[in-house]
């Protein structure tokens, strides 16, 4: 799960980061209202979504100007300027797509002076299966490119979980960011702070970039962006409160609700599958025939007949689909189940576009016999080579 | 010979009292009489487990007593996600040598404090998030649907359950059969990886050649066929045919799996492939097609 910026940094400054003050806003009142608590003389004004390069963004509206999603401003006339400007448009970065996104919320915060940018995050080593701390000097940049281009610019530290952080990888770290003084006795304590806000918190994923070395010698947190481990949000309620629902997908919000594992692609192929494995292959082979899937769509291993149903009708929401593809491999899952479900959502949606079914595992003659008896249109396949040339040859017409 | 089980392994269920620890113990009875042979609950230890074909099993209040009583030597944890890891972490303690976790959406951060634990263990660990492992006619620990299995000579491993079932259901139409099929699980701390594995199999006499499918994420892949490279410079080598789900995923985004994700210039299915071909793997680009090639392969 993500979160917005200024809720990433509440998280962090609640346990002791250095964070700049900053009021989140939804309305020019409440822009009016930070500004008088924000004491300047800069500010910074920062749009808020769900996608990282905002400052590099490009709004759609003529009347959000030309500049980015983030804005500098050196009187409150000038930031209320930037509010009217931004709140409401549509930004698009290079990781929203070319529809972009709206802005419905902006964060104000105090402005620093930047002496230099350190990038600084955390993940899941999958290599290692520890936390790993990544840190490069490049702040402020792709730090995938730095990756590609500049490999021993980056410092890579696993950490383990039975010391966590020592004085010892908090001046790994500081080393790497050719950090002295001040700024590195902000470094070994930040180092902690955020390794325990990590694992405390079950973050997927925590980027700190740019952190930055102001002129004072001191180290602050500028940017940053989290993600949570969707599996242990269960045990974190007041994180659970801080999603965002207008930053997600209608369908993938209802599919949710079902404990179905959907994504909205952009073909013309719905499908529904059950496995995460098998719904790709399932992708995969549509595109192998030249055609695209709709979506990705994991139905799980336990799929009784409603689930099946609410599936079907979250694949028909969207309009680019001109066919569906059902692939079920029943071990626990009985393909008699399954059966009855797609037969249920069928009547129940009118359905208007080819389907082809193909069933293999538990209880497969039942499943088929009840298909090829509902008389409804739907085109059995034999197995998943058979199935990803009949869709994609009915969805040609 | 196989690997990891046969018919001398006796299995405890922990979880055994919910649905599907339940369902699956069943199961696994019914499957050429896998020794399961009690289960664990924290409350109701001394009762007794009824099965559907009317035996009755003992129920254990922690894993250590269980092992001690039945000499149990393989364990598999059906538990719920909050309790999954604690219930791998029980099974650590009691030295059970082989623990199988079936359970899907254990927090990472979990897994990575059993993995530290597991390192200095005397257990292996397969999962979590996994679909278990067979050993054709002989033992079966997980949820894989046995009918589909033909005792054979195809060693298969893979990160995704269905596609596990494809692999098993194609070489059994191609009239190959298998040793033995091991899923291990599609989160991004897991167990036991692709190698550990692979090393099983090529040590292994009666498997004859070998289907590994991965999935986009993570390098276990590419690590893989390093090692299939180092040790076919050995003379250890055995033909393979080889998949990878997930050509067609977006990046950045976490396909159903926890660890199936493309990010950080990392885990792209081209890269997966490359060097799977490069170690001598026969990659197919169809899934259906694992048994085909494999038939061609050792025809």
């Amino acid at each position: 799960m993500n979160i917005h910026e200024h809720q990433a940094k509440a998280v962090l400054k609640s346990f002791g980061a250095p964070v700049a003050d900053g009021v989140a806003v939804f309305s020019l009142a409440d822009a009016e209202a930070a500004l008088n608590k924000l004491p300047g003389p800069l500010w910074v004004v920062k749009s808020q979504i769900h996608a990282g390069g905002r400052g590099k963004g490009r709004f759609i509206e003529a009347e959000a100007g030309p500049k980015g999603g983030v804005r500098l401003a050196f009187s409150k006339e000038q930031a209320l300027e930037h509010v009217k400007a931004m709140l409401g448009r549509t930004l698009v970065t290079n990781q929203t797509g070319e529809h972009g996104k709206q802005v419905n919320r902006l964060y104000i915060e105090d402005g620093a002076d930047i002496e230099r940018e350190l990038y600084l995050s955390l993940l899941v080593d999958r290599a290692t299966s520890k936390v790993a701390f990544i840190a490069s000097t490049e702040g402020g940049m792709d730090i995938e490119e730095v990756a590609h281009a500049t490999p021993e610019k980056i410092l890579t530290l696993q950490i383990d979980p039975e010391t966590g952080v020592t004085d010892a990888d908090g001046g790994r770290v500081a080393d790497a960011l050719k950090l002295a003084g001040d700024a590195r006795a902000d470094m070994v304590a930040l180092a902690k702070t955020l390794y325990r806000a990590f694992t405390e918190k079950d973050m997927a994923m925590l980027e700190i970039n740019p952190l930055i070395v102001m002129k004072n010698g001191r180290l602050r947190v500028l940017d940053a962006k989290v993600s949570f481990d969707g599996n242990a949000l269960f045990r974190h309620p007041d994180i659970q409160a801080l999603r965002d629902t207008t930053e997600e997908d209608e369908k993938e919000i209802e599919a949710k609700k079902w404990d179905l594992a959907y994504i909205a692609l952009n073909g013309t192929i719905g499908c529904m599958v059950n496995g995460a494995g098998l719904a790709m292959a399932t992708m995969d082979i549509i595109k192998l025939y030249g055609e695209e899937p709709a979506n990705f769509c994991d139905v799980g291993g336990g799929a009784g007949k409603e689930k099946v149903a609410a599936a079907f009708k979250i694949i028909m929401k969207d309009p680019n689909v001109k066919g569906i593809l059902v692939n079920i491999f029943g071990g626990i899952m009985k393909c008699d189940v399954i059966a009855e479900g797609v037969i249920a959502a069928v009547k129940e949606t009118n359905l208007a576009v080819p389907l082809v079914v193909r069933l293999e595992g538990t209880n497969v003659d039942l499943g088929k016999k009840i298909i090829a008896e509902s008389g409804l249109n739907v085109i059995p396949a034999d197995d998943l080579d058979d199935a990803a040339q009949k869709i994609v040859k009915a969805v040609r017409g | 010979m196989s690997i990891l089980i046969d018919k001398n392994t006796k299995v405890l269920t922990q979880g055994m009292t919910g649905n599907t620890g339940s369902f699956h113990t069943n199961q696994a009875l019914a499957y050429f009489g896998t020794q399961m042979v009690g289960g664990t609950h924290p409350k109701r230890g001394g009762e007794m487990w009824k099965a559907d074909n009317g035996r009755e099993l003992p129920i254990f209040a922690t894993v250590a007593e269980g092992k001690a009583k039945t000499g149990a030597t393989a364990s598999v944890v059906y538990v719920p996600p909050a309790g999954a890891a604690a219930a791998i972490e029980e099974a650590i303690d009691a030295e059970i040598p082989l623990i199988v976790c079936i359970t899907e959406g254990v927090p990472v951060l979990d897994m990575v404090r059993v993995k530290a634990k597991l390192v200095k263990s005397k257990s292996r660990l397969i999962g979590p998030n996994c679909p278990g492992l067979i050993t054709a006619n002989e033992c079966k620990i997980g949820i894989m649907p046995g009918s589909i299995f033909k005792k054979g000579s195809v060693g298969i491993v893979s990160r995704s359950g269905t596609l596990t079932y494809e692999a098993v259901f194609q070489t059994t139409q191609a009239g190959l059969g298998q040793t033995t099929a091991v899923g291990i699980g599609g989160d991004p701390v897991k167990g036991t990886e692709f190698i550990d594995v692979l090393e099983m199999f090529l040590a292994d006499e009666e498997t004859k050649s070998i289907i590994m499918i991965g999935e986009i994420g993570g390098s276990a892949e590419e690590d893989a066929a390093q090692f299939l490279k180092d040790e076919a410079k050995k003379g250890r080598k055995k033909p393979m045919v080889g998949f990878i789900a997930g050509r067609t995923a977006p990046k950045g985004r976490t396909m159903g799996h926890a660890g199936a994700i493309v990010s950080g210039g990392k885990g792209g299915a081209e890269d997966k492939i490359e060097a799977m071909q490069s170690a001598g793997i026969s990659v197919s680009p169809s899934p259906a097609r694992l048994g085909a090639t494999m038939s061609e392969l050792v025809a």
